[in-house]
């Protein structure tokens, strides 16, 4: 789909923090001036057009207890599809990009326990045979996460 | 910590917030409380970190940010601490952390990710990068990513 001018202001308001009210999209609405109907009309086309892969409250998984991590492997071209059905079977696996490196997938394991994350990846080695270099974060350092849309 | 309560909240919540004009009610309904009662337990949520917001995670090559790299730095472990936050701080930057180093292969401690409409942008915010790090850093490399295989957040397992 292409976006209008009137689409990417929404999708740029929607990348900050929604207002934990009743109707959050009509406070939304108020401040772009846009009506609430068409905030969600448009909000629900981009979805549906997957602009927006997700929306919804972000769960710090460390704050509940549980941990995140980052992990790499090395998956020959010929198993990647078998390699990848294999690791994305794992609910805890968050997401997952291919990379232009020999270390070709790149996925974050989200755990309820630290020791989740061991469990996870361990698993995941028996399962596919290939190593799972382990990144956990040491400092992050400022998450701006929105682009410009 | 969460309760078991939380984490039915969790649940309800993790495939996304409903796009209607009162998403909570429509939620606290399905949960059987009260939406005030909801509110009250996400904003308690929120202010202990297990909430970090309430947002739309993008699609970046949908919007035309075809090109996603994610830099990666062999930088001094003495000035990690000072370099990341300067990184951290770019407005091009979007995630930026110090992770641990996995010898002999990967030689790297700096992750900060780059996005741009193509590669010729990122590798020239890349430069920028490069720049501010000097000779504080020695090896560098960077991984476009060439297909998202998997994003739905974090989902909590039924518990038996």
């Amino acid at each position: 789909m292409t976006l209008d001018g009137t689409d990417r202001a929404i999708l740029n308001r929607m990348q900050d923090d929604l207002p934990l009210v009743s109707h959050p999209y009509a406070a939304v609405a108020e401040e772009l001036g846009i009506p609430e109907s068409e905030v969600l009309n448009r909000l629900t086309r981009m979805k549906d057009a997957r602009v927006i892969t997700r929306f919804g409250p972000f769960f710090d998984a460390a704050a509940m207890g549980g941990a995140f991590c980052l992990c790499a492997m090395a998956v020959p071209t010929e198993e990647f599809e078998t390699v990848l059905t294999k690791v994305n079977a794992h609910a805890e696996v968050a997401h997952n990009y291919e990379r232009t490196h020999r270390l070709n997938m790149w996925f974050v394991l989200a755990t309820e326990t630290p020791e989740g994350i061991v469990g996870t990846a361990d698993a995941i080695e028996w399962e596919t045979g290939i190593c799972v270099l382990r990144f956990p974060k040491l400092q992050e350092f400022f998450i701006g996460f929105r682009v410009a849309a | 910590m969460i309760d078991a309560r939380d984490r039915e909240i969790i649940e309800a919540l993790q495939g996304g917030l409903p796009l209607v004009p009162a998403p909570y009610a429509q939620v606290a309904e399905i949960l059987g409380m009260d939406e005030d009662a909801l509110l009250y337990r996400l904003a308690e949520l929120k202010s202990r970190g297990v909430i970090r917001r309430i947002a739309a995670a993008p699609n970046h090559y949908k919007l035309g940010m075809t090109s996603n790299g994610m830099t990666v730095w062999d930088v001094d472990d003495d000035r990690i601490t000072e370099l990341g936050a300067r990184i951290g701080a770019l407005p091009f930057v979007t995630h930026c952390y110090e992770r641990p180093r996995a010898l002999p292969d990967w030689p790297y401690n700096l992750f900060a990710m780059v996005h741009g409409a193509d590669r010729d942008e990122v590798e020239a915010k890349r430069a920028e990068i490069a720049a501010i790090l000097g000779d504080a850093c020695r090896f560098k490399d960077i991984l476009y990513s060439t297909r998202i295989l998997k994003k739905t957040g974090l989902r909590l397992k039924a518990k038996g």
